[in-house]
């Protein structure tokens, strides 16, 4: 299977003053397509850091990276946007989910910048919340939604345009267990229909469940096995 | 053209003033309509306290032909003033006897060289008083006393200017006459011929060639300054409704008659002081408009900075999704454009249908005019468009500048 993610000697530093922080110490990766991976780690291993580079949030100090074969490195700042709006799908911790909008609303906004019709884009938003189990809610603003409600809604928005990976920064953190096992059936569900999954957790238990686990210590991998 | 930008920004502008404080958006709409209002209306106030038509109405008329600088009448006034009578759009004229003259009031105290005279000047208009009505309303503007009649004999009218109790100025150039109301008599002197005549009444115009004049019927001025040819000094015409004024000034100066006279309507014929503060009070109407449109610019900046800061997060979250800046920063544009369209048309609203008939009025007392609000449609709407454009360039910066800031940093609130 093609390798739908690869890094080499990917870095990230930070500058504060003179000083120079590395977080990410050349991370050499390979994800192929339809892996569900745990990227797991302390506090300040640089999870997320990766999580964001790889997801063309941030853009590394140094190093390569190639998404669905595209050197990503070269890409300008709009063409970065276009291909994740095209590409990837982000389920972040806090939801990240617009106030303004409904539920449905916040699914069909990328849908709409996709080209879409609003009538298809509201469609399709709507196929996508009924898959998280949300479509009574979906003329619900937002932010009158549990925090569980929320994470499904923010599932739905990163799905519904077929991403050809989806990122997730810790989509458990801020939930109960019944909320947290609900959004983890959901990833596993994704993931038997052969969705690429890249998960940022500190959760043992939901690391487990991934078909490989990635273990980042201090910037760097120490760890990196396949769970089955 | 890809339209997806602006259909989904107008989306998210729409959605975003839809949820947004229902308080926040009336004060923006508040300082927007003010902005507006002090464009248009602080300009409109200082051009209109000389737009007022009082020197039409009560001495030019809407046009007035007068004699050349050179001279103290009109050449062939009578032949003229045929002429005149029987152009298209006429509706009546008033031909004017108009001559230096002075007035005393202490004239039978004093009695050595050394005491002092009370005495003023003016000139002297001698008109035919139903003429006169038809053409100007100045003897409706009588504050003192009662104005002439055509029979009047040794009656004057005095402007107000003349009379130190309504203008309390004494200078070489302007004299009044110190405790002298209607009912005194007083002397005038014109052309070396004296005479013994009582104030009738006294007018205030705020026309400033009528309140320092002096009125008396025609034929006894000009009895008094042995004129048998019948040259006039001047002739004011009133034209009916909807006749193009300039046309027919120019009618007039093809029959030639700007050889042997003045021909102006009532905006030339203003003295060139008042027509120099007009363009200094329109300069200055500019150039507060201007810091208005400034002040205004800054506002819009401030107001959609503010906005697009406190939705630092949402924009960070919008580009994280795929969201193209440009999309975003219309989406901005469009809430600018909103606020903008919402106070320029609740400030034209206030504009037109309140101010301007109010002030129409309830005119604004200047000493030297009633101002209006002088608000043309296209001159607003000039403003309007001003002020359009610049809250499209106020909107646009401020998001551009939070679009433009790293999208991770945005979404985590760094």
């Amino acid at each position: 299977m093609k390798n739908i993610i690869e890094t080499k000697g990917l870095r990230k530093s930070f500058k504060d003053g003179e000083r120079i922080t590395d977080i990410l110490k050349g991370i050499d990766l390979q994800i192929p397509e339809g892996q569900f991976v745990a990227i797991m780690g302390r506090s300040g291993a640089g999870k997320s850091t990766l999580l964001y580079q790889l997801g063309l949030l941030d853009h590394p100090s140094e190093g390569s990276l190639y998404v669905n074969g595209a050197d990503t490195i070269k890409l300008t700042s709009d063409e970065r946007t276009n291909f994740r709006l095209n590409q990837l799908g982000y389920v972040f911790q806090d939801y990240a989910l617009l106030p303004d909008l409904t539920a449905v609303e916040n699914v069909a906004v990328p849908l709409m910048m996709q080209s879409l019709d609003s009538k298809r884009a509201f469609k399709k938003a709507e196929e996508a919340l009924k898959k998280v189990g949300l479509e009574h809610k979906a003329n619900s603003l937002s932010n009158k939604l549990s925090g569980g409600e929320q994470q499904r809604v923010s599932i739905a928005r990163s799905i519904a345009h077929d991403p050809k990976i989806l990122f997730a920064d810790e989509p458990t953190a801020n939930l109960d267990s019944d909320n947290s096992k609900l959004v983890i059936d959901i990833f596993l569900e994704l993931h038997k229909l052969g969705q690429t999954i890249v998960m940022v957790t500190h959760e043992a238990e939901y690391g487990k469940l991934t078909e490989r686990t990635i273990v980042l210590t201090d910037g760097m991998i120490t760890e990196d096995k396949m769970n089955r | 053209m890809n339209l997806i930008p602006f259909k989904l920004g107008f989306f998210l502008a729409r959605r975003q003033i839809a949820n947004a404080s229902l308080v926040t958006t009336v004060l923006i709409i508040f300082v927007m309509t003010l902005t507006f209002l002090n464009l248009v209306v602080v300009t409109g106030v200082l051009v209109g306290l000389l737009k007022s038509n009082a020197s039409n109405t009560f001495y030019t008329g809407d046009v007035i032909v007068s004699s050349l600088d050179e001279k103290s009448y009109i050449e062939n006034s009578q032949q003229m003033i045929s002429i005149i009578e029987n152009q298209p759009g006429v509706k009546a004229l008033s031909a004017r006897y108009v001559q230096g003259g002075k007035l005393e009031a202490n004239y039978k105290d004093v009695t050595r060289i050394t005491d002092k005279i009370n005495d003023a000047s003016g000139q002297i208009y001698g008109i035919n008083i139903e003429e006169e009505n038809k053409v100007t309303n100045v003897s409706s503007k009588i504050i003192e006393g009662s104005f002439l009649n055509a029979n009047d004999y040794d009656q004057i009218v005095v402007g107000a200017n003349i009379l130190y109790k309504y203008s309390p100025v004494d200078s070489p150039n302007q004299k009044s006459l110190r405790n002298v109301a209607a009912g005194d008599k007083v002397r005038l002197t014109v052309n070396g011929n004296s005479r013994e005549v009582t104030i009738k009444g006294v007018i205030k115009s705020k026309v400033n060639q009528l309140d320092v004049a002096i009125f008396m019927n025609d034929w006894q001025l000009k009895s008094l300054i042995g004129r048998q040819d019948n040259n006039v000094s001047e002739i004011a015409i009133r034209l009916n409704n909807g006749v193009d004024v300039q046309k027919f000034k120019q009618n007039l100066i093809s029959y030639g008659l700007g050889r042997t006279a003045k021909i102006s309507d009532s905006e030339e014929a203003k003295p060139k002081f008042l027509r120099d503060v007009e363009a200094t009070f329109g300069l200055m109407g500019n150039l507060i408009g201007s810091i208005g449109l400034a002040v205004a610019s800054i506002t819009i900046f401030i107001v959609i900075f503010v906005n697009a800061v406190t939705r630092r997060k949402f924009i960070g979250i919008l580009k994280g999704i795929g969201i193209s800046s440009r999309t975003i920063e219309i989406s901005y544009i469009f809430q600018a454009l909103f606020y903008a369209i919402c106070g320029t048309t609740i400030g034209m609203i206030v504009i037109y249908g309140f101010l301007v008939p109010y002030i129409d009025v309830h005119r604004i007392n200047f000493p030297f005019s009633d101002g209006i609000l002088y608000a043309p449609l296209s001159g607003t709407l000039l403003r309007v468009f001003i002020l359009i454009v610049i809250t499209l360039i106020a909107g646009y910066l401020p998001a551009r500048i939070i679009v433009k800031q790293n999208t991770l940093d945005a979404i985590l609130g760094r």
